[in-house]
Formats: structure tokens, C-alpha cells, sequence
């Protein structure tokens, strides 16, 4: 392993128990009837948002997905507004018109989650167009899923940036379902990267579960892009903790496999880093998991505590549309 | 007839609607970099219809750009340059291949200013075109500027002539917000006056394109030359015909409209479209909502037929409304 500040790898565990806990504590709102409708964890998968954006700069772009928490907080989203929003309150990112799938945090370079699948593989490419237009040199990471590879904007989007050099990572977050059905019954090739070669992209594979491991791969598709050899495509392997959305079981995922990938936790792969490359002790990481425990707990009160949107106010709003 | 004043001293040219719109893009283009262009042979063919001849060498490729056959892809990526601060306008070549792109526009271009709560804006244009009339056919000619007026969050477009398809396009494109601007292909050779000078039409601002006192005629985009042609030969027959041209159907100039059928109590849509869930039957609505005590008679609707666009000659013309129908509509509606 390369040598890292014992700062920067307790920074990147700081943004996946962040995650970890943001949507564990969601999933409790959501029992409880506070949060409704779709409400898609990204438990298990903490890794790739985390490892993606940590090799990004301030200016750059990412575009989400309907899976999107963690890439929000990966990219510096606020706790506060994120609850919030999926409370539907007016202090949420959206003022509560947009919910769990579309939260969009523009400060922060994040164009936001989509509620199509496939949906934002050309938006993506087109802030990279813009970004090609003005002669500037952001780079934008597109999250998308194995799902949304059998979608044709897929193919489309990635001819497109290779047509162009467009500085794009294409991340792919292969959790092996598209909903319900597994990569391997979609797909005769379930090594998603290799489609890369057939438009002339350069692809690689990565452990998904492994946060350094995504880092540095995006960090060297970053460079590839900066200098104008861009797009790269990223195939980042990992696997769900849940089902599909809150209220699936999940009872199509093999215990055994959903076994496999719990014991690579990607939490439990950086704790370890943390203890054995940056001589964290236990009690060193129970603080920063107590700090992030607060922190959550403090947004859920303000989103707790927010005023529903007024109903009035929106009618006006809506009405010269 | 135009409700624009236009300063005397400005030099008119007569110029086709496609030659209006080509300076309306070469206009922005120069006014503002953010402006770029996408679409399929629009570069270095300058467009099936020739709208986008000579950009490429005025701008250069970074900004007039020709695209695979991707549709939905390049649409998208116009959605997203315009998010992060650009004036992206695409052109998809016939409306009926807007149904390849639908999810990039009313699932996301017009959603995504409601959906982050007013944070981000899509400044981005749509240009398509439609319409029937030179034997295209079924996938080829349609009307289809319902689909778009029926979604919240998009502007819809649609002019007549020259002169508005100019200031149309440019304040189109200045608008903060996404707007499908829909061409007719039969207009792109008409000739109109076109003003040597830099000049705007707000949307949502109608057009007294003939004033009359007798009935009003609401048409738009193709229907509008034929009812204005309909208009006067009705005159030479005594019958003082007003016809709008509400040139954008989103947003609506509901005013112009209803105060038409104040002074006249009697009204005639027309339009290409066929009628089952189209604009008209909308306006019709609105119309006996708010001004039910001026009419004398029903309001009448001129549509399209309720059939794919046939390919034989004399098929296709008898799916559209004529100039005959127009005004054997106006006297069956006056009882003359």
C-alpha cells in the first residue's frame, strides 16, 4: 500500500461512516413513517462515492443517480439539508419538491440524483461539453449503475465522450442488480469494463469495497481526462446490503454472496487501514463515529424541527407556469 | 400586420424564415459564447433545411457541432451543459424523432428547475420541426406540439413567419428556462420583412396578424398563412375576420385571445394537430371559462384528421384543414 497521511485516510472514513450512518438512521425515519416513498440505500457501496470523489477537485462535477446519498455527502453535501429534504421540509436541499431521487447540490458541483436510470449518463457528458466548449479543464464523474448499461444512452454517451476526449469518468457502480436481476442473467459479458473497448475507452476494473483502491484508480482516470485523453471508463465491483429500495427484502440475493461482501465491509476494509497505517487505536475511531453519531442525530432534529413547505406559498409559485 | 413598432428609419429585407433563423443563431452565437450548437449534420451540411449553413465557419467546431445519430444522448448532454452555465440549442431534425428524446426533455430538462427548488435553470433550446405537406409520411410529418405544451416546465414556440421566427429564436435563446421551438417545414422558403437590426419578441406575446371585427380566427405555425388567405377572401365577401397568431402556446397570450372574442363573440381555432387532446380544444376551454357570456355561438375547432399522416398527395391534404374549410367554418359559425 502507498503511504498516506493518517489526516487523509481518517478523512475518507469520516465520509464513509458518514454515509454508513446517514442512511441507517434514514432507513429508522422511514420505519417510523416520517420519510415516504422511494428511499434507495447505499449501504455496502460507501466505497465508491467516497473513493470517487476524494479524487476531485473543488471545481469539478459528479452526477448522481437514484441511489445518490452517498455521493451527495461524498462530495460535501450538508446532513442538515440532505434529512431534510428526504423529510420534505422547506430547509431541504430542494424545499422539499424534489425528495430522496433528486437531490441536487449545485454549490458543490453536484448536478444531482436522477430518478431514471440511465438518466444522467448524457446529462453528464454535457457538462463535460460545456466544459470542453469553455476550454476549462473540470473533470465530471458520472455514477451509474450495471443497470444502466443495458440502457441505450449508455452506449450512446460513451461513443459520444470518446468522439470528443471529453473529460469524463464514467464510474460504474456494478452492485450486480438491476433492481432485482443479477448482472450475469442481463448480461452475457458481467465484466461491464470490457464494453469500453469497442468505442475506444480506456476501461478498468476495481474492488468497489475497497476505498484506496477506488481512489487511486479515479485519481489516474482524473489525470487521463485533465489532460485531454478523457473519457475513462471505471467498473467498480461491489454489492448491496439491502434490496433494491427500503421495503425489498431482498430475498433474490444469495446469502452466501450477500455473506461474501459483508465480510469485505467496506467500513471494516478502511477501519483497517486506519489501525494499521495510521496507528488509529479504537478509541480514536469511536470518536470520529461519535462525532458523525451527533452530527446526525443534530440533522435529523433540524429536519425534525423544519416547517413543511407551504402550501400557499407553492400555489403561487406554480402559478404563472 | 405586426404589434412590434418598428423604427421607420431601420432598413427591411425580405428574407426566408430559414434565412431569419440563421441570423437569429449567427446573432447569438457572436453575442454570447456560451451559445453552442448540436444536432445531426448541422456542421458541415449546414442542415437539412439549411438553417445552420455558414455557422460552422464563423464559429468553428468546439461550438457548431455535428453528431452521431444519437438522439437521446446529445439532447441529454445539451441539458447538462445548460445546468452548469451554457446556451446549449440542439436541433432535432423532425418532431417525430422527438420521441427519442423525450425522457432527456420533460423528464429532465423540465423538471429540473422544480425539482432543486428553483436552484438550478436549464437555459437550453429545443429546435425541431414539423408539420405536414411534401408527402413525408407518417413519421415524418406530424404535429405534435401537444406532447410538449402538456408538460410543466417547457416553453413551446411556433412561428409564422420571418419576422417572428427570428425574434422568436433569439429570445429563445435568452431565456432562462427550456423552450421547444417548433419550425413548420412548409415556412422555411416563405419570404417575409425581416428588420436589419438587433431585435427581440417576448414570449408569450400573440399577434394581431389581421384585425377585423367579425369573428376571431386563432391559428399558428402553418395554419396561420392559410387562415389569413381564408381572411381575405372572406373580406371581398363582407365578413371583417380578426386572426392571432399567438406565436408561443406556452406561455399563452390568453389576453389577446380573449379580448379578440369580446369584441367579435364569435371564435374559430385552427390547427394541423389533430384535435383529441390538442392545444385548441385547450384555448376552446379556456375561452368559454372566462368569456362564455360574449360568445354568440359555440367555438368551433378546424383540426387535423385523427389518423397517421398518409403518403399519397390528396390523402395528406385531406388531413389538415384548407382554406376552404376555414371559410365555410366562419360562415356556418356567422349564418351567412
Amino acid at each position: 500500500m502507498k503511504a498516506y497521511s493518517r489526516e487523509f485516510l481518517e478523512q475518507l472514513y469520516r465520509t464513509l461512516y458518514t454515509i454508513r450512518v446517514f442512511e441507517t438512521e434514514c432507513i429508522k425515519l422511514y420505519r417510523q413513517g416520517l420519510i415516504i416513498g422511494y428511499f434507495h440505500p447505499y449501504l455496502g457501496e460507501e466505497a465508491v462515492a467516497t473513493g470517487a470523489c476524494a479524487a476531485l477537485r473543488e471545481d469539478d462535477y459528479i452526477v448522481s443517480t437514484h441511489r445518490g446519498h452517498g455521493h451527495c455527502i461524498a462530495r460535501g453535501g450538508q446532513l442538515n439539508k440532505m434529512v431534510a429534504e428526504v423529510l420534505g421540509r422547506e430547509t431541504g436541499y430542494c424545499k422539499g419538491r424534489g425528495g430522496s431521487m433528486h437531490i441536487a447540490d449545485i454549490a458543490t458541483g453536484n448536478i444531482g440524483a436522477n430518478g431514471i436510470v440511465g438518466g444522467g449518463l448524457p446529462i453528464g457528458v454535457g457538462v463535460a461539453m460545456g466544459v470542453h466548449v469553455r476550454g476549462s479543464d473540470q473533470v465530471t464523474i458520472i455514477f451509474f449503475s450495471d443497470g444502466a448499461c443495458n440502457n441505450g444512452v449508455f452506449a450512446e454517451s460513451l461513443n459520444l465522450a470518446a468522439i470528443w476526449n471529453l473529460p469524463v469518468v464514467f464510474m460504474l457502480e456494478n452492485n450486480q442488480y438491476a433492481v432485482s436481476s443479477p448482472v450475469e442473467e442481463m448480461s452475457r459479458v458481467p465484466d461491464l469494463y470490457k464494453r469500453g473497448e469497442g468505442y475506444g475507452v480506456e476501461a478498468h476494473q476495481v474492488d468497489g469495497n475497497d476505498v484506496l483502491a477506488v481512489y487511486e484508480k479515479t485519481c489516474e482516470a482524473v489525470d487521463t481526462c485533465r489532460l485531454g485523453k478523457g473519457p475513462v471508463l471505471l467498473e467498480a465491483k461491489t454489492y448491496r446490503h439491502s434490496g433494491h429500495h427500503v421495503n425489498d427484502p431482498g430475498t433474490y440475493m444469495p446469502k452466501e454472496r450477500l455473506e461474501y461482501y459483508r465480510a469485505r465491509d467496506p467500513i471494516k476494509i478502511a477501519r483497517n487501514n486506519l489501525i494499521e497505517h495510521a496507528r488509529c487505536t479504537d478509541q480514536d475511531i469511536e470518536a470520529i463515529e461519535q462525532h458523525i453519531n451527533q452530527q446526525m442525530e443534530k440533522a435529523i432534529e433540524f429536519g425534525k424541527n423544519s416547517a413543511q413547505p407551504s402550501v400557499e406559498a407553492f400555489l403561487e409559485e406554480i402559478e404563472t407556469n | 400586420m405586426s404589434t412590434e413598432t418598428v423604427n421607420t428609419d431601420i432598413k427591411m429585407r425580405e428574407l426566408m424564415v430559414r434565412e431569419a433563423l440563421n441570423e437569429a443563431l449567427c446573432e447569438e452565437l457572436a453575442r454570447d459564447e456560451r451559445v453552442f450548437i448540436m444536432g445531426e449534420g448541422i456542421a458541415q451540411r449546414g442542415g437539412s433545411y439549411k438553417v445552420t449553413v455558414g455557422l460552422l465557419d464563423k464559429f468553428g467546431p468546439k461550438r457548431i457541432i455535428d453528431t452521431p445519430i444519437s438522439e437521446a444522448s446529445f439532447t441529454g448532454m445539451c441539458v447538462g451543459a445548460a445546468i452548469t452555465g451554457m446556451r446549449p440549442v440542439v436541433e432535432i431534425l423532425f418532431i417525430d424523432f422527438t420521441s427519442l428524446i423525450i425522457d432527456q426533455i420533460v423528464n429532465q430538462a423540465a423538471k429540473y428547475r422544480f425539482m432543486s427548488g428553483g436552484k438550478g435553470r436549464v437555459p437550453m433550446v429545443l429546435r425541431t420541426q414539423g408539420g405536414s405537406g411534401n408527402g413525408l409520411a407518417a413519421q415524418h410529418s406530424q404535429s405534435l406540439e401537444a406532447w410538449y405544451y402538456h408538460t410543466p416546465g417547457l416553453k413551446v414556440v411556433m412561428p409564422s413567419t420571418s419576422y417572428d421566427a427570428k425574434g422568436l429564436l433569439k429570445s429563445a435563446i435568452r431565456d432562462e428556462d427550456p423552450v421547444v421551438f417548433i419550425e413548420h417545414k412548409l415556412l422555411y422558403m416563405d419570404k417575409g420583412p425581416v428588420p436589419d437590426t438587433d431585435y427581440t419578441i417576448e414570449l408569450g406575446a400573440g399577434d394581431i396578424k389581421r384585425p377585423g371585427n367579425d369573428i376571431t380566427l386563432v391559428a399558428w405555425s402553418g395554419m396561420v398563412k392559410r387562415t389569413l388567405a381564408a381572411a381575405e377572401e372572406l373580406s371581398a365577401q363582407g365578413i371583417d375576420a380578426e386572426v392571432i397568431d399567438p406565436r408561443s402556446l406556452v406561455p399563452l397570450d390568453k389576453e389577446m385571445i380573449l379580448s379578440s372574442v369580446r369584441k367579435t363573440e364569435h371564435l374559430i381555432i385552427i390547427q394541423e394537430a389533430i384535435r383529441r387532446g390538442g392545444v385548441a380544444s385547450d384555448i376552446a376551454s379556456i375561452v368559454q371559462e372566462e368569456a362564455f357570456d360574449y360568445l354568440d355561438a359555440p367555438i368551433k375547432i378546424l383540426a387535423g384528421k385523427n389518423t397517421p399522416i398518409p403518403f399519397n398527395v390528396n390523402l395528406e391534404k385531406a388531413c389538415v384543414p384548407r382554406q376552404e374549410d376555414i371559410m365555410r367554418a366562419v360562415k356556418e359559425i356567422l349564418n351567412t
